[in-house]
């Protein structure tokens, strides 16, 4: 997966959490919790939706790492790529 | 149909999920209900078979009105019940079951019987639905308005053209007005009400306490490191938890205010504050949340949370919360104080979870600190049992493992 196609991955989960939030136009190092108002459940949502779709476990741990469009591009592009096959 | 809060006097049927010949059995959706709290899912309280639909879709009838007939297992054929009397008026509908038992089949004497005493109509509808303009009418059905929705400001209320005009200009205007089955304006109207009505008639008392849940955030981090991300849980399940357990313990706090008198709740239903995008906010009960363990509570909690963001809430959740509890998240502020949903008589609160400068055993130490605030009515329960119940839920948090 490109770079560009996880960032749309991640947009599209995002939406669907938060369908009126204009995630083209978002500053990516936002914190999404202010900037799209996104709770403590939205992102559990946000994590198990990835884990569905892309068959990535984020440990709670790096919950932060997440935090930002950019932050949450940047991890799963780089464990996707090292944990090959999971 | 079921009253699905204080302030509600009548729902308009949306959508019937059964027809008659259908089995149906207890707790089964049967219909959806539009209200000012939006889309609500109606269950039955009785099994056996649908036998008749009394209200048409789109039909708007007050609180009480019989919306189908049940035959229930055992129930014999009307034709094999002996002759009675001939019934005079049909009398009026049970006011309080949300789908109607069936009523003990009556058969007139000669001729061949109706099997069943037909519904009376059902006149507040059928009255609202005669004060409506001609061309009123006509536009609404051109755009696909729903009469239901419009207020009418001509005679008696009559609705008009203007009124209708009105209303699909309203509809045009807002494009995330209607999210879901949500109508965030009319749920606005309902919360407006509701806390109007609690500010005016309960006399609220606070307290605050503040808490160290140093305890659950380790026990939370443990316990999810070796979850996947569906099974995993958030601190608000263990709040829930503690306070519904607080609740069995201290019964004075679970309950309604009914005719100047508190009523405990045999069962512990505890309502979730959920806030919707958009500006809305409803708080559904999770059922029996003193008995379910935490894993099924947080499974329940996220359910309960995305049905409610979606519009799609069951009507006994709407109606039976005993007690709620509110918590603005990780986010935002130290300090909460609700605002009592009526007839309930308390609210729970929960800050955002801070680091502070705590003492533990003469040394202070960074801890994290919550604060928990009750809002109690004072006409029930006064501030002394108050007290006690709110550190019991401080001190059930400081076990997290035998919640």
């Amino acid at each position: 997966m490109t770079d560009i196609d996880i960032r749309k991955v991640v947009q599209e989960e995002l939406n669907n959490i938060a369908p009126e939030a204009d995630l083209a136009s978002l500053d990516p190092a936002a914190d999404l919790r202010e900037a799209i108002d996104i709770d403590s459940m939205d992102f559990l949502t946000f994590i198990t939706a990835i884990h569905h779709r892309l068959g990535l476990d984020i440990p709670e741990i790096d919950y932060p790492k997440l935090i930002t469009l950019k932050g949450a591009v940047a991890y799963i592009a780089a464990h996707l790529g090292s944990s090959k096959g999971a | 149909m079921p009253s699905l809060g204080a302030d509600m006097e009548a729902g308009t049927l949306v959508e019937w999920l059964v027809k008659p010949g259908d089995r149906v059995k207890r707790g089964d959706v049967v219909a959806v209900v539009e209200t000012q709290k939006g889309a609500i899912e109606i269950e039955t309280f009785q099994s056996g078979q649908i036998e008749q639909i009394l209200v048409d879709l789109k039909s708007k009838v007050p609180v009480g009105t019989p919306l189908a007939r049940i035959r229930t297992e055992g129930e014999e054929k009307p034709a094999a019940i002996a002759a009675a009397p001939p019934p005079a008026v049909p009398t009026a509908p049970p006011a309080a079951p949300a789908v109607a038992h069936a009523a003990p089949p009556v058969v007139q004497a000669p001729g061949p019987p109706p099997p069943i005493t037909p519904p009376p109509p059902l006149a507040p509808a059928t009255a609202a639905r005669a004060r409506v303009s001609p061309a009123a009418r006509r536009l609404a059905e051109e755009r696909g308005i729903d009469l239901s929705t419009v207020t009418g400001s001509g005679p008696d209320g009559a609705i008009t053209f203007a009124d209708v005009e009105r209303r699909i200009g309203e509809a045009a205007a807002p494009p995330e007005k209607k999210r879901g089955g949500l109508d965030l304006a009319a749920m606005r109207l309902a919360i407006a009400a509701a806390m109007a009505r609690s500010k005016r008639e309960i006399p609220h008392y606070y307290l605050e306490h503040q808490v160290e849940i140093t305890a659950c955030e380790q026990w939370l981090a443990e316990k999810n490191a070796t979850l996947p991300p569906d099974n995993r849980l958030l601190l608000g399940a263990l709040a829930i938890k503690a306070v519904a357990l607080a609740a069995r313990r201290f019964p004075a706090f679970n309950g309604f205010y009914r005719d100047n008198k508190f009523e405990p709740a045999p069962a512990v239903h505890v309502g979730v504050a959920v806030a919707i995008r958009g500006g809305g906010l409803a708080a559904p009960a999770l059922h029996d949340a003193d008995r379910l363990p935490l894993d099924e509570l947080m499974s329940g909690m996220r359910d309960l949370v995305q049905r409610t963001r979606a519009g799609r809430i069951r009507g006994s959740e709407m109606s039976d919360p005993t007690i709620t509890i509110s918590s603005l998240g990780e986010r935002g502020v130290e300090v909460l104080y609700g605002i009592i949903y009526p007839p309930q008589v308390a609210i729970v609160g929960f800050g955002k979870a801070v680091v502070r400068p705590w003492v533990v055993d003469g040394a202070i130490g960074p801890r994290s600190v919550i604060t928990i605030t009750l809002s109690g009515d004072h006409r029930a329960p006064d501030g002394h049992a108050g007290a006690l119940f709110l550190a019991e839920i401080g001190k059930l948090l400081q076990e997290p493992d035998k919640l």
